[in-house]
């Protein structure tokens, strides 16, 4: 895969809000075609909202996210530890398997070709001999490692991660961080919102950090800087109720 | 009394019998996977709520035309769409959630729908409408619940994958362009155009049950979706037999009969199912070595 053909985001002062409450805050900016970027931040930052924004599940107050390159349903988006319902009656073939949608679609048939591909995946994620298995018999992070064999099977251009290794070992972390990394040397723009800054620090280029309002945003070793890190927990978590409307002028 | 006098006679001998059998194990087909998808979509008590939707809307098609299969039909499946999208989208569009809009929906139609009934019909239409009448279905009626029957099964074939992956994980479906605002929707259609065949049987308040009864039970059946909606299918379908039969030998309503049956085989399910019913928790089988 070229990497002039992966999709860029171009934010242009963006905000995004719960009611009118700013989560992300006038933040402008370029994810590069074929970069991988580190989201961090504090709690209550606005890094899932930033990811959801991109997605499209949330739209912004003003400003404009634009993606180029990939259609909104190309991208291949991973939730925070979901609310998915694990006693669901699904064996974890068929849940990986709903990673080949935009090829099979609601009608198509899957056939021997696909399900080799499945369990290729499968096998990827170290999942082999689980196939029949019900997702509800798998523990967590085991669970997440098929969330995963379906973000391989979308084959998408790009993966926007919301705390992928939350409640997972270390094995399993380092197993899923080398899968993520080739995506990136496969030329795929990936943007991972994480909170172990040694993770990101060995592995991952490019960094926005960010605290409602951008922080910095650059290479990893530029932006988590200890200045920089101080200026992100000073973030003030609660809402200010009584807060005035943001006069400042759109860039 | 032989087993043959017990069990077979009884449809051999009326033609009533064997009609209420026919339209019982349509319902059935069709009611069991809906049922299912209610249960996995945690949505059993919408199917209640639905059931009551419609009694306002079957209602004034009494009063307009008294019991016209025609005109209570469309005036339930009106009704129903109508509190279906009507909760749903004020539970979308105001802080009330689904399940509170859709009790508010509910009761107020409850309370319309005896209203309406009462002002032209005594209390012994009302009951008809409230508790059906199986023993009594004429032709029409057997044609529209078979018809709704297949219209459903052909449905589900159709959107089987959209629904079982809008039911597990509704925010892949739409990351990956999937119309799952449109499946939810039709799903709901199916739900109401099956409350609506079943209450000419079943009654609006009855008809519920041979819907969501098997459907809870199957769970203690398989872990399958597949297996649930064909363990669900079979359980409706004996409960209608065991239902008749019992209604036929001693005299009893037969509705009543019909959703107790399934009421008897969903409690032997909790007790004694293959998948964590309580015998499965009695025996402790030995573990495996890993």
């Amino acid at each position: 895969m070229l990497r002039s053909q992966a999709p860029s985001i171009q934010c242009t002062d963006v905000t995004l809000s719960y009611r009118r409450h700013p989560a992300v805050h006038h933040l402008s900016g370029v994810f590069a075609p074929g970069s991988f970027t580190a989201l961090v931040g504090p709690n209550g930052a606005g890094k899932s909202t930033l990811l959801k924004g991109m997605v499209g599940l949330i739209k912004p107050d003003s400003g404009r996210i634009q993606i180029q390159g990939a259609g909104r349903n190309e991208i291949a988006y991973l939730p925070q530890q979901s609310a998915l319902d694990r006693s669901f009656p699904m064996r974890v073939i068929d849940l990986a398997a709903m990673g080949l949608w935009r090829k099979t679609g609601p009608f198509r048939r899957i056939g021997k070709a696909e399900l080799a591909e499945v369990e290729a995946a499968i096998a990827a994620v170290g999942l082999s001999g689980f196939e029949d298995r019900n997702v509800g018999t798998l523990s967590g992070g085991q669970f997440q490692r098929v969330l995963f064999a379906r973000l391989l099977l979308q084959n998408a251009r790009l993966i926007l991660l919301d705390e992928p290794f939350t409640a997972i070992d270390d094995r399993t972390t380092e197993e899923l961080l080398a899968l993520i990394c080739r995506w990136h040397q496969e030329g795929r723009t990936v943007i991972a919102v994480l909170h172990d800054f040694d993770v990101v620090r060995e592995n991952i280029p490019e960094t926005l950090l960010i605290a409602r309002e951008p922080v910095a945003w650059g290479a990893t070793s530029a932006v988590l800087t200890d200045a920089n890190l101080a200026r992100a927990r000073r973030l003030q978590e609660a809402f200010d109720d009584d807060a005035e409307l943001c006069e400042r002028p759109a860039a | 009394m032989t087993a043959y006098d017990l069990l077979v006679g009884p449809f051999v001998e009326f033609g009533f019998m064997r009609r209420a059998l026919i339209g019982c194990v349509a319902l059935s087909l069709s009611g069991g996977p809906i049922g299912v998808f209610l249960v996995l979509r945690r949505m059993s008590l919408m199917g209640d709520v639905m059931a009551h939707a419609i009694l306002p809307g079957a209602a004034i098609g009494f009063l307009l035309s008294g019991f016209s299969l025609f005109a209570m039909t469309l005036g339930g499946v009106v009704a129903g769409l109508a509190v279906a999208l009507g909760a749903g989208a004020i539970a979308r569009s105001t802080p009330l959630r689904e399940d509170a809009s859709f009790a508010a929906f509910y009761l107020v139609s409850l309370g319309l729908g005896v209203l309406i009934v009462s002002l032209k019909g005594s209390n012994i239409d009302l009951l008809h409408v409230l508790f059906g009448n199986v023993l009594a279905l004429d032709d029409p009626a057997l044609y529209l619940i078979a018809g709704i029957a297949t219209v459903t099964l052909l449905t589900l074939a159709l959107i089987y994958r959209l629904l079982v992956a809008e039911c597990f994980d509704p925010g892949f479906l739409q990351s990956v362009g999937g119309a799952g605002g449109l499946v939810h929707f039709l799903f709901l259609a199916l739900v109401v155009l099956n409350l609506v065949g079943g209450f000419n049987a079943l009654g609006t308040l009855m008809v519920v049950g041979l819907i969501i009864l098997p459907a809870a039970s199957a769970q203690f059946w398989s872990e399958t979706v597949a297996g649930r909606i064909m363990a669900a299918v079979a359980i409706g379908m004996v409960s209608s037999l065991i239902g008749l039969l019992v209604s036929f030998h001693t005299q009893v309503p037969t509705s009543p009969a019909i959703i107790l049956a399934a009421g008897v085989i969903h409690a032997g399910s909790i007790l004694v199912g293959r998948h964590g019913s309580f015998l499965r928790q009695m025996l402790r089988t030995r573990h495996l070595r890993g």
